[in-house]
């Protein structure tokens, strides 16, 4: 009448669809938490699944129900003084008749809020949610500029450092059994022949033995003369060349670290960048990060000296522009590398270098890049590095610039310069 | 002798052992007990799937809904913080039976679950008036089925979000949505995706045939008082919206459907709490102690059992600050305790109350009691004077109109049946919910929908009324206005949308 049923390796995840459900249908609301978190929390641990929280009264079913007042008469458990009749003083507000609600918080949150976890994955989705790489589609689905090379079964002619031996060995075996299989036939029939004359003994130095003999002999050596391996016979590893999306890209985190750079600056200009890294994580099996910062003169460093070791001087950005066109050449071949940069500055520089940068970034550099974005952590005016810019902004596609003015604008800022371009 | 049977003294479960725990369990309650049960399936799961199977209200298959998925995840949370603790079972009215068990549960807990759902909860789903009215334990299964699939269908064919908003609107009438008084045709998977597209076009004729006549105006003047619409007020708003809402879809009258089948599906459970949990305890209470009885299991077993046991039916005093209302685990464990004391050994005061269950045998009324009453009847039959004593029960009237509240009776000769009285009030489910009727329908004018809602102790319907008015509109495709109605008749517009 009973039986046992082990469901523990069955369906897991039966509500996923319906979590996704709720997910979706409270999107914006789960997108302004999530957009809260990512300005509140370090981005270091962006690795890690985010808690949200969206007001209760967002998300409640309507029902019909009594409201307070009126006559309510309820039983209760454990009556200690009371007799009949006795009048008792109402309790305070909220807990009235003491029908259980109005629960207290225990956590702090209070129960306005609905509190829940987002995986990591869906915490991204949210925050890059509808976010595009700028010509990401051209170069992943039209441009494929990289092949990858890819066995596609055996061929009879190649190079000879692609040769399978063992397949050409079988070959040359199959050739030999069957070029040798007539003579071995007749090979057979000789040799019957030979051994019916011998039992009927006849004599050793018959004409006929000795004919026999020679024939078989030479047929022997027909056998033997078969090439033991034959061009015939070579087999090659065949390779084709399948065209493959690239999918590397390179990042450059350019900073310039001179004095009028404060900490609080730098650290506005390091949620950009790790906001980026992590954007084209999402996006990139291999993504390089080159962090190059500058004052007079540029160097390429190690990330935690980029961000948290300082220098005192003067600022001169086209030595940073030369130093990127420098390592593009020499390590990130722009037909294999997707390039990315990502410049932060307060905008101060060197009065007559701002147009030498416009021009270094017009003809050298944004030609081999996929995106070059400039952000000014600068609350008030504009500097002259601006005003240069602003030329390329005009023309160039791949450039974009924005001003940042606190931390809540970063995410703002980031959203703005990485707007899911019309195709 | 006792050291023979005994069956196991780990902790650990293993499935040959729940095996031969539900065998000895199952021979007890047939055998000894008789009662009567449909078979079992009993299915091991993991802490996630149970967390699965709360959010679709327990039921093993189910629609796809944002609120389930609302509550997976406040499930979830809040198990994963400690919050809460999952039940270790969950059991399914059908034939079979379906009951989950947890695998973090030891041995005795598994033992404690089968006898409680397996042939507890088993049992009262049989025997029931109420689920033998109402469900069918046969279709269930087949039924939510075709409810998954048509709903899914119905979201390829007509969009996600239109079938979400329906859905919505639906499970916000949910409540409104139980027939009371009739019994509806059990439905097996085959015959309901038969019926459905022969009823989906006659459904449809129906309400085309219902606005068709628009009269003119002059002759409307000197009409005589026109026949209402509906004839009489009803109060299944969902019934009424699936057969009359005049601009409804046919697939969008089939969901209405589905939500109010499954909303009635639930109107027993929702009225047999104290019972049926009550009468499970009570089972797994005896048939274990039965088990112990004979020798099949150890004394280190048993406290295992007791502990949860207690746990179980604990009820917090009304001061205590765990306190919140009356645990039905614990009034109905100690209801049916009680009987089986009143049967077995009565004294005066219960020849007195109970002239015709004392001394009588105790199985037999038990069962009677199981299978004829519903929370309120049944707390109305049998709750007895020393029960009452023993909870020292006493009831407190709060009207806003006094400055005080009043305690209107207690566990005393004067108050026994005030109070029985007051505590069966207190599981109507009539009265818990508001009463809310369709009273009419302007069929001449803007079709407008009249609903009424008739106060109960002059308790006020609350409950954002606004939003639910939204619904019902959608659902209604015209106006709808909400009107209450006072214990003097004076009527009054709460909303109108």
């Amino acid at each position: 009448m009973s039986h046992f049923i082990d469901r523990r390796a069955g369906a897991k995840r039966k509500s996923a669809v319906n979590r996704q459900r709720f997910l979706k249908r409270y999107k914006s609301q789960l997108k302004r938490a999530v957009a809260d978190a990512v300005n509140r929390r370090s981005i270091v641990d962006t690795q890690a699944g985010e808690k949200v929280k969206i007001p209760s009264r967002d998300v409640s079913e309507p029902v019909f129900h009594h409201g307070s007042g009126g006559t309510l008469e309820g039983v209760h458990p454990g009556n200690q003084e009371f007799v009949t009749g006795d009048r008792l003083q109402r309790p305070p507000a909220g807990a009235g008749g003491g029908s259980g609600k109005g629960n207290a918080s225990n956590s702090g949150e209070g129960e306005d809020d609905f509190v829940f976890e987002l995986t990591r994955d869906e915490y991204l989705d949210l925050l890059f949610d509808d976010l595009e790489l700028p010509n990401l589609v051209r170069n992943q689905l039209v441009g494929a500029t990289e092949f990858k090379t890819v066995r596609a079964g055996y061929s009879a002619d190649g190079a000879p450092s692609n040769i399978d031996v063992v397949r050409s060995l079988k070959g040359a075996i199959a050739r030999r059994t069957a070029l040798a299989s007539p003579y071995r036939g007749r090979i057979r029939g000789l040799e019957e022949e030979l051994n019916a004359l011998l039992e009927n003994d006849t004599p050793e130095d018959d004409p006929r033995i000795s004919t026999l003999r020679e024939e078989i002999e030479q047929l022997r050596i027909r056998i033997a003369a078969l090439p033991f391996i034959d061009t015939f016979d070579l087999r090659y590893k065949s390779f084709v060349k399948q065209p493959e999306p690239t999918s590397k890209a390179v990042m450059f985190c350019i900073m310039d670290v001179s004095g009028s750079m404060d900490e609080q600056r730098k650290s506005l200009a390091k949620r950009f960048f790790l906001l980026l890294h992590l954007f084209l994580q999402r996006n990139y099996e291999k993504i390089d990060v080159v962090f190059i910062r500058h004052h007079t003169t540029a160097m390429e460093v190690d990330e935690q000296e980029f961000f948290f070791s300082r220098e005192t001087g003067g600022t001169v950005v086209s030595s940073a522009l030369n130093l990127v066109y420098d390592v593009i050449r020499d390590r990130y071949d722009s037909s294999g590398w997707n390039i990315y940069a990502a410049q932060a500055s307060d905008g101060d520089n060197w009065e007559s270098d701002s147009p030498v940068c416009r021009d270094l970034l017009a003809q050298k550099l944004l030609p081999l890049m996929r995106y070059f974005a400039y952000v000014e952590i600068m609350p008030r005016h504009h500097q002259a590095l601006w005003y240069a810019y602003q030329e390329l902004e005009a023309t160039a596609m791949e450039f974009a610039m924005q001003q940042i003015d606190g931390p809540s604008d970063v995410y703002t800022v980031f959203r703005e310069l990485f707007k899911r371009q019309p195709a | 002798m006792s050291h023979d049977r005994l069956i196991s003294d780990t902790s650990e479960w293993s499935f040959p052992l729940l095996e031969r725990f539900d065998r000895e369990i199952g021979r007890i309650a047939r055998d000894e007990f008789r009662l009567d049960t449909y078979a079992n399936q009993m299915e091991v799961i993991t802490s996630e799937q149970m967390i699965d199977a709360y959010s679709s209200v327990g039921l093993p298959i189910n629609y796809h809904h944002w609120s389930f998925g609302k509550q997976f995840v406040a499930t979830e949370q809040n198990y994963r913080r400690g919050q809460m603790g999952l039940a270790y079972e969950i059991v399914i009215n059908s034939d079979p039976c379906i009951a989950y068990l947890m695998e973090e549960n030891t041995l005795p807990m598994q033992a404690l679950v089968i006898a409680h759902a397996c042939y507890g909860h088993n049992s009262f789903f049989k025997g029931n008036y109420l689920f033998q009215t109402w469900t069918s334990a046969d279709a269930i299964i087949d039924y939510l089925v075709f409810a998954r699939s048509y709903v899914a269908e119905c979201e390829e064919r007509y969009g996600t979000e239109e079938v979400e908003l329906l859905l919505d609107s639906c499970h916000a009438l949910m409540n409104h949505g139980v027939d009371r008084y009739k019994r509806p045709a059990p439905l097996s998977l085959a015959e309901e995706q038969k019926r459905q597209r022969v009823r989906e076009d006659y459904l449809q004729s129906q309400i085309n045939d219902l606005w068709r006549t628009l009269p003119t105006a002059s002759r409307d003047k000197d009409a005589p008082e026109l026949e209402r619409f509906p004839a009489e007020p009803q109060e299944n708003l969902l019934y009424f919206i699936e057969k009359n809402a005049p601009l409804l879809e046919p697939w969008q009258r089939e969901i209405v459907r589905i939500v109010r089948k499954i909303g009635q599906y639930f109107y027993p459970q929702r009225q047999t709490q104290v019972m049926n949990e009550g009468w499970a305890s009570f089972w797994h209470y005896t048939l274990l102690n039965r088990l112990y009885d004979e020798g099949y299991v150890s004394d280190g077993f048993m406290l295992e059992v007791l502990q949860s046991h207690t746990n179980v039916v604990f009820q917090p005093d009304f001061d205590s600050p765990y306190y919140s209302g009356i645990n039905p685990y614990a009034l109905g464990f100690a209801m049916m305790r009680d009987i089986r004391r009143i049967c077995e050994t009565p004294d005066d005061e219960d020849r007195y109350w109970f002239p015709d269950i004392a001394g009588s045998d105790w199985i037999e009324v038990l069962k009677f009691a199981m299978a004829n009453f519903k929370d309120e009847s049944f707390i109305a039959q049998f709750l007895s004077p020393r029960l009452m004593r023993e909870f020292r029960l006493f009831s407190v009237l709060d009207d806003d109109r006094n400055e005080h509240l009043e305690v209107t009776a207690i566990h005393d000769e004067a108050g026994y049946r005030k109070l029985r009285q007051a505590l069966a009030e207190q599981y109507n489910l009539g009265s818990r919910e508001p009463n809310i009727q369709v009273y009419s329908v302007d069929r001449r004018g803007d079709r407008s929908l009249l609903l009424r809602h008739f106060r109960y102790n002059r308790r006020p319907l609350a409950g954002s009324l606004d939003e639910m008015l939204r619904h019902i509109r959608q659902l209604w495709g015209f106006d709808v206005r909400l009107e209450t109605v006072d214990e003097n008749g004076r009527v009054e517009l709460l909303a109108s949308c």
